[in-house]
């Protein structure tokens, strides 16, 4: 077993190595028809930049994306310099440089990679996720009986910040700033997901297409591993099986299904604040000239925000959304899984969260009351603050490098809700409707705890549970996400996660249950 | 101006440490805490989790260390070998005199020995400490072969936690069935079988006659009194523990196999008490023992006994029995009593599913029907409800009946409930009806005692 297991996980390394040498491979060539072709699709009017690449670029052959790119950007950024200089806006080129460098690599492709995605599909996904069933598949075995599967967590380099923890944190990181910031470096992996995304919505592959589809193989082969550390609890099987769901259907095959018949790319779970650009002018006007459609989704985007989310917390807790729809959630709790005890648990940690999640709260909302004020107002600039400026550092800052970079790169080091714990606004929002008025509570048996601290450990929002159980109180703490593994690890039975009536829910008794003095 | 002796606190375990907490949220007495074992509080049931690779060591202490600085409770980590009722003052190793004003003796247990031959060795210890902890981790990488001897929790634990790091465990009960001082036979059976199926060679009804010595001094094998000698590299002791109370034998402090205090927790020397493991009571709680070293009883000292220390003298007197452990893969709770040998006024009912490891054995009174305890192996029932129960002394029939409130199982789990009931029923030639979960039930516990 331990072999076929080894196997496996060199057939995985061997699929990722694969893929990430796909960066430093392939060719392109920028053909005069497609060249044209991109000029009349972009509008492009720089006559400075059409005869840039028509000297430097066109009709050459580059080997590999970087020297390809570097030509583009530099012709792009000169012509802009130039045409900035003389004030013709018109022929300024406004796209960011690597997504428009990502738009002509993504015509300019030749070779084998873009003649066999198929095959390049299949020796880098199809290799990494067998290498990876071999590698989780034989634990029904190794790991012995059914019950609490931690053993070795601590020893182990991968999970407790060693050297593999360390190179997974710098791979998980590179991928997010290549995602976010230089797509046209990654060219290639969306050459090896173009058939399915021809299938589904009929178009190629963008770099969103490839995280979307990336995102749900990994759940997928990570959702396995759930299925197997925890098959004696059918709390996390339900639960696993539910965000994997909410992942798959709701956030990658119904939008690009949408996008099929001409309707705007929605994902129909996805709330606003954690939504952060529904209200931008450019959703907003997409969703209102996509007729009945778009309507139904602009009135379903705000009935969510207001009134289910709301609602749905009071009956169930925010766990509902948090643990059990949500797709950060959803890859917290299969990819993030083996990282959960990594987070800090100390009262300094606790301080920062509230004021970090409280923050970008706070943040959001000003940046859509801004934008919101603009979109009906028409000025540019609320207070002398440019509209755009905010929108642009809220999703630099928040959407890119903290829910993305920091949020999952981070997993490794700091564990595997970074992003929910210190920054998700919706999570704040929803937090402070668990806090105050909610059925939900983490029910501490009586005086049964012996304060071993398994809870603590492996609660991966860095709530110190046990703090609350030693004491006989149950666990009412806004960023409780509900995931269930306290009560999963806990070895004598003292938590139970459950939805109740609201009086006594906080209820600190003198003393833990068991003694005869007054309570 | 003289300052005031502190109240000294020997023992940082969960005694000395509840007592310390519950002192200082009534009252600003200086307050001194004294452990050589380690600086800072530590959860001593979460020791084998450390093992197991489940926890760091800072996992298993409970408060952050700057807790105690902003509580005022003072740490010191030494040795006391002398005690002085008449001047008191206690001697720390180190040849230092302590004044105190009052002094609580928390000193928990040490591990049994028996005079086995080759007790000392090397690779021979029980566990306990965190020393015990330290020797048993720098020893790992040389053991494959594991005895473990003594049928109790400590036993299980330990052979878990060597089973988990890759040993080959040999368990040694003498019992004839594991824990069967304690359990019920049929639990105790189902605990064998369990502990079979993780591959332990379980040996029961076999003592330990000699621990066999190698060159170096340490231990090679055991030879058990079947005549079978079984190589190893290391024996772990778990024939229980007893009080760690040596360095007060020769004080004027009474003591017999622990430390005697009267109900008020005061031994027989003024401003002197004695909590959790090391305390032996004279006068018992009716149907407990006089010696209750679990982790519940050394809590409930310290609370009982921090009211007496800030001026409300108080009685200790624990309400209803219960108890936890996990024995393997499976967890276990106990409320009030199940004997393990029942008398004849006893009856026992059991339920077990042996696929998913799960059982109850339900005690209760043959005559009146009144409901005396349960065990539950896998299940887990919620301790207000029965502790509600066993006040209001409850028929069995109603434990049966409200079984679905009782149960503390974790959301979406397979309810066994009517299974129990019909298992009940048949037996008893009963008619009962499981009642649906209620939470007005559940709660009116909680929110009459408002």
């Amino acid at each position: 077993m331990k072999t076929l297991q080894k196997f496996g996980f060199g057939i995985f390394l061997t699929g990722l190595s694969l893929f990430c040498a796909l960066i430093f491979l392939g060719q392109y060539q920028l053909t005069p028809e497609k060249f044209d072709k991109l000029i009349t699709e972009k509008g492009i009017k720089s006559e400075l930049f059409i005869a840039n690449l028509n000297a430097n670029v066109v009709n050459k052959t580059f080997s590999g994306p970087f020297d390809f790119s570097t030509k583009i950007i530099a012709a792009l950024e000169e012509a802009n310099t130039i045409h900035r200089k003389k004030r013709e806006w018109s022929k300024v080129i406004w796209d960011k440089p690597h997504s428009f460098s990502y738009e002509v690599a993504k015509k300019a492709g030749i070779g084998s990679i873009v003649e066999h995605k198929g095959m390049f599909w299949l020796l880098t996904f199809g290799l990494g996720i067998l290498g990876s069933l071999l590698y989780i598949l034989p634990n029904v075995i190794t790991l012995g009986p059914p019950g609490i599967k931690n053993n070795d967590i601590f020893f182990d380099s991968s999970t407790n910040r060693g050297f593999l923890g360390w190179f997974v944190f710098i791979f998980l990181v590179a991928f997010y700033v290549l995602l976010y910031f230089f797509p046209d470096y990654i060219v290639n992996w969306t050459y090896i997901v173009d058939p399915i995304s021809k299938r589904l919505s009929g178009n190629l592959a963008s770099q969103w297409f490839l995280y979307g589809f990336l995102y749900c193989v990994v759940m997928m082969v990570m959702a396995i591993r759930m299925y197997i550390k925890y098959r004696n609890n059918k709390y996390q099987i339900l639960r696993t099986t539910s965000v994997l769901f909410f992942q798959i259907v709701f956030a990658f095959l119904i939008p690009e299904i949408l996008v099929r018949f001409e309707k705007p790319w929605y994902d129909f779970k996805n709330a606003f604040p954690l939504d952060y650009d529904f209200f931008f002018s450019w959703n907003l006007n997409s969703l209102i000239s996509s007729g009945g459609f778009g309507l139904f989704i602009l009135v379903w985007g705000i009935v969510l925000t207001l009134v289910i989310v709301p609602v749905m917390v009071y009956f169930f807790g925010k766990r509902w959304y948090c643990s059990w729809v949500c797709g950060c959630g959803g890859l917290a709790e299969t990819l993030g899984d083996p990282f959960r005890h990594l987070s800090n648990k100390s009262i300094g940690a606790w301080k920062l969260e509230r004021w970090l999640v409280h923050g970008v709260l706070v943040f959001s909302l000003l940046m859509t009351g801004f934008t919101l004020y603009s979109y009906f107002s028409g000025a540019s600039a609320v207070f002398g603050i440019k509209t755009q400026t905010l929108q642009n550092i809220y999703g630099f800052l928040i959407g890119s490098i903290f829910a993305g970079v920091i949020g999952t790169g981070f997993y490794p080091i700091f564990g595997n809700r970074v992003w929910c714990r210190f920054g998700c606004p919706l999570a704040a929002y929803l937090g402070l409707v668990q806090r105050f008025k909610s059925r939900f509570r983490i029910t501490t048996n009586g005086g049964q705890c012996i304060s071993c601290g398994n809870c603590s450990t492996y609660c991966e929002m860095g709530i110190d549970v046990r703090a609350y159980a030693q004491k006989g109180q149950n666990i009412v703490r806004s960023s409780c996400v509900g995931c269930g593994v306290c009560s999963a690890v806990c070895p004598r039975g003292v938590l139970k996660l459950e939805n109740g009536p609201l009086a006594n829910r906080t209820h600190l008794p003198n003393f833990p249950l068991g003694n005869t003095l007054d309570n | 101006m003289v300052t005031q002796p502190p109240i000294i606190i020997i023992g940082n375990g969960i005694a000395g440490i509840t007592t310390a907490r519950h002192i200082r949220k009534k009252s600003d007495v200086p307050i001194l805490i004294i452990s050589k074992e380690s600086r800072y509080f530590f959860s001593r049931t979460a020791l084998m989790y450390v093992y197991m690779g489940h926890l760091k060591w800072e996992h298993t202490q409970p408060y952050e260390n700057h807790f105690w600085k902003k509580n005022r409770l003072d740490l010191l980590e030494e040795t006391v070998t002398t005690i002085n009722p008449a001047l008191k003052t206690i001697g720390l190793s180190n040849g230092t005199e302590l004044s105190y004003a009052k002094l609580v003796l928390a000193t928990g247990s040490i591990p049994n020995k028996f005079g086995w031959p080759g007790e000392n060795l090397k690779g021979v210890q029980g566990l306990y400490s965190k020393q015990d902890l330290e020797n048993l981790e720098s020893l790992s990488s040389s053991i494959k072969e594991a005895i473990v001897v003594g049928g109790g929790l400590i036993g299980i634990e330990l052979a878990e936690m060597l089973h988990a790091r890759g040993k080959k465990v040999t368990f040694l009960v003498r019992e004839k069935s594991f824990w069967s001082n304690v359990l019920p036979l049929e639990d105790s059976q189902m605990i064998n079988r369990h502990i079979l199926s993780h591959g332990i060679e379980l040996k029961l009804a076999t003592n330990l006659i000699k621990i066999i010595e190698d060159e170096n001094g340490r231990a090679k094998a055991i030879l058990t009194e079947h005549g079978e000698m079984i190589p190893c590299q290391f024996v772990g002791l778990t024939a229980g523990v007893r009080p760690n109370i040596d360095f007060i034998k020769n004080t004027s402090i009474a003591s017999k196999r622990g430390i005697l205090v009267n109900k008020y927790l005061e031994t027989n020397q003024a401003d002197i008490y004695a909590i959790g493991d090391c305390a032996e009571q004279q006068e018992p709680v009716e149907g407990r023992r006089a010696i209750e070293a679990v982790w519940y009883t050394g809590r409930m000292m310290g609370e009982t006994l921090a009211k007496t220390i800030v001026g409300e003298k108080t009685a200790y007197r624990p309400g209803h029995w219960f108890n936890s452990a996990k024995l393997f893969d499976i967890a276990s709770q106990t409320y009030g009593w199940v004997a393990a040998h029942p008398d004849e006024n006893e009856s026992h009912f059991h339920w077990e599913n042996r696929e998913k490891n799960l059982g109850i054995t339900i005690a209760f009174n043959k005559t009146t029907h009144e409901f005396l305890g349960i065990n539950t192996f896998g299940l887990r029932m919620r301790h207000e409800i029965f502790d509600q129960i066993l006040t209001e002394k409850r028929s069995v029939s109603h434990v049966i009946e409200h079984l679905n409130d009782c149960n503390f199982d974790p959301e979406f789990f397979t309810s066994y409930a009517t299974q129990i009931v019909a298992k009940f029923n048949q037996e008893h030639d009963t008619n009962i009806r499981l009642k649906k979960k209620s939470w007005t039930r559940i709660f009116t516990n909680l929110i009459t005692k408002e």
